[in-house]
């Protein structure tokens, strides 16, 4: 399956990546090989399997509700690029 | 020193032959001298090295050792390192120094193991040549000019180059069984589950799985030991006992039954590399084993699922690496979402960058069912056709690699080309087995990858087999010219 470039934008913008637009038409022909590679899986007739999820199909093992994990948030934050009164910081998102 | 594996170096230490230190101290200046030659250290920990191994002898000398105490090895850069650089071979975490241990790095530390440092690989484990790290490509030991394979590429090379006698790695699609059989190598992927993933950065969690690229099965053996078992911090991780996996190396493999599948035997499969894995099958013949073909009919769909399963589960995982918490941030971002955009677009390489793509692409409005659903249907079929064989088989051979290790280069151009390098291992992933590659025979002076399939949770039965060939053939020994290179 084809993509064209408007498409290869939208994906980049969707998977929050910038995408300098001399690549685009790179990016466009490996996408556009991979989508014809895995284009394979529709031939198979598989109305009646079930999807597999897990290889052993386990289920998500549950535990008593109760805290186990300390506050690790000054230790955490030693590595942040940017973080001020134990709070990370980013642009103003809010006007 | 540096030609000894884990088992000779834990009974060297035993007896007194060297100290802990000693041994540390005379594989990090090898290292020194020779790495530049492979690139397969990100970050060597000398630091901590020297501190572990006195920790080590001090340990030994006070009666309290045991059979890892003190032994050296070295980490995959995919596993979280308390204090130590942790990059997945990523510029996105070129300055992420981990703030804790992964549960197989801990387990390693707690059986006194001393760790030498980080090895390189490919960007979060996505390629099968090395030569996606932002770290520089890693070389091959046995040719230079060639490729280690991948993702584990700095491990298989950092093992092959004498630089440490084993080392951690991951697989998600064949990314220890390849290198291993590139550079010659005895390499481990377990069941899904059988080790615990915490701390291994994800890339797609459920075919994800920690193992380990040694030079023997008995070393595989031995860090299997120390990996396996129920971490309650992984969810994914199961509940069972962990055998010795060393006490039963040494069993009879008279009466096993060996399933060589057609569709791993293809015609566009070369005379030489098809003549090498049927030579090891006569060995094992040999030892008493019996062959019976068999059939895994849906092996072509593989690679098509896994590239629909695997970019998906990744565009999820790597959305974490955002630029606000740790890792990478743009320069000057204008607004929150230049911050992400930028961020992500300038720390992840191109290949990262396709994965991401693909899966956001699979997973997006309208096209859940016709890609992430129907692969899920068809890893199921997958899965069907291994249950089916081991109703009639014990363990599962065939070749690990479609061809010997590659040059550089060589498969750059179109991914797709790369992707089907994974032809014989892929499968496995999708199904949970566990699997092995060793080493059994040359082409062109390079080293050719048996692999051996097993059931769930039978690394136990993969591990004798592979050992007993190792005691009734040399390939396992046969190691590349370094001194040609190096000089020493």
């Amino acid at each position: 399956m084809a993509l064209d470039q408007q498409q290869v934008r939208d994906i980049a913008d969707l998977s929050r990546l910038q995408i300098d637009e001399a690549q685009i038409a790179e990016y466009q022909k490996n996408l556009s090989n991979i989508l014809d590679l895995v284009d394979q899986l529709s031939a198979v007739d598989t109305s009646a399997v079930e999807p597999m999820a897990h290889p052993l199909d386990a289920v998500q093992r549950l535990r008593a509700d109760i805290v186990t994990e300390e506050n690790h948030r000054d230790h955490f934050q030693q590595i942040a690029p940017q973080t001020e009164n134990g709070y990370y910081l980013v642009p103003r998102v809010v006007e | 020193m540096h030609n000894k594996t884990i088992a000779d170096i834990s009974r060297d230490l035993a007896a007194g032959e060297y100290s802990s230190v000693e041994i540390t101290e005379h594989l990090l200046t090898r290292i020194k001298q020779t790495d530049h030659h492979y690139n397969s250290f990100i970050t060597v920990s000398e630091e901590q090295a020297l501190a572990q191994a006195k920790a080590a002898d001090a340990r030994r000398a006070a009666g309290d050792a045991d059979a890892w105490t003190g032994v050296p090895m070295a980490h995959k850069d995919i596993f979280c390192t308390n204090g130590v650089l942790t990059t997945c071979g990523s510029k996105m975490l070129s300055n992420f120094v981990a703030p804790y241990n992964a549960t197989i790095v801990e387990n390693f530390n707690n059986a006194g193991a001393v760790s030498l440092g980080k090895l390189n690989m490919d960007e979060f484990a996505m390629g099968s040549s090395n030569e996606s790290s932002f770290y520089g490509a890693v070389k091959n030991p046995w040719d230079t000019d060639r490729v280690p394979g991948g993702s584990s590429g700095g491990s298989a090379a950092a093992v092959a180059a004498q630089l440490v006698p084993g080392a951690t790695a991951s697989d998600t699609g064949g990314s220890i069984r390849q290198p291993a059989a590139f550079c010659g190598l005895t390499g481990l992927k377990p069941t899904y589950g059988r080790v615990s993933r915490w701390g291994m950065i994800a890339y797609a969690s459920s075919l994800d799985q920690a193992g380990s690229i040694t030079r023997t099965a008995e070393d595989s053996a031995m860090m299997l030991n120390v990996m396996a078992g129920f971490d309650a911090k992984d969810s994914t991780c199961m509940e069972r006992d962990v055998p010795d996996y060393t006490a039963t190396l040494n069993d009879s493999i008279e009466g096993l039954t060996i399933g060589l599948p057609k569709e791993y035997f293809r015609s566009d499969l070369s005379a030489d590399m098809q003549q090498q894995v049927r030579n090891a099958i006569s060995e094992y013949e040999k030892m008493g084993a019996r062959v019976k073909e068999i059939s895994l009919p849906n092996t072509h769909l593989a690679i098509p699922a896994y590239y629909i399963i695997a970019p998906a589960e990744c565009s999820a995982n790597l959305s974490r690496m955002d630029g606000v918490r740790f890792g990478y941030r743009c320069e000057n971002p204008q607004d929150i979402n230049d911050l992400y955009k930028r961020s992500r677009g300038e720390g992840f390489g191109i290949e990262v960058k396709r994965r991401i793509m693909v899966g956001a692409y699979a997973l997006s409005a309208g096209f859940y069912d016709a890609y992430y659903k129907k692969a899920q249907q068809v890893r199921r079929l997958i899965k069907n056709d291994f249950v089916n064989a081991f109703k009639e088989v014990d363990i599962i051979m065939g070749p690990t690699t479609p061809t010997p290790a590659f040059k550089r280069g060589e498969k750059t151009a179109d991914p797709v080309d790369m992707y089907l390098e994974d032809i014989f291992t892929i499968a496995l992933n999708l199904a949970g087995l566990p699997g092995m590659s060793i080493s059994c025979g040359q082409v062109n002076n390079l080293p050719v990858g048996l692999q051996l399939i097993g059931n769930y949770f039978d690394e136990g039965r993969l591990l004798n087999a592979a050992h007993q060939f190792q005691q009734h053939t040399d390939w396992h020994l046969k190691t590349p010219d370094l001194k040609n290179l190096t000089g020493i």
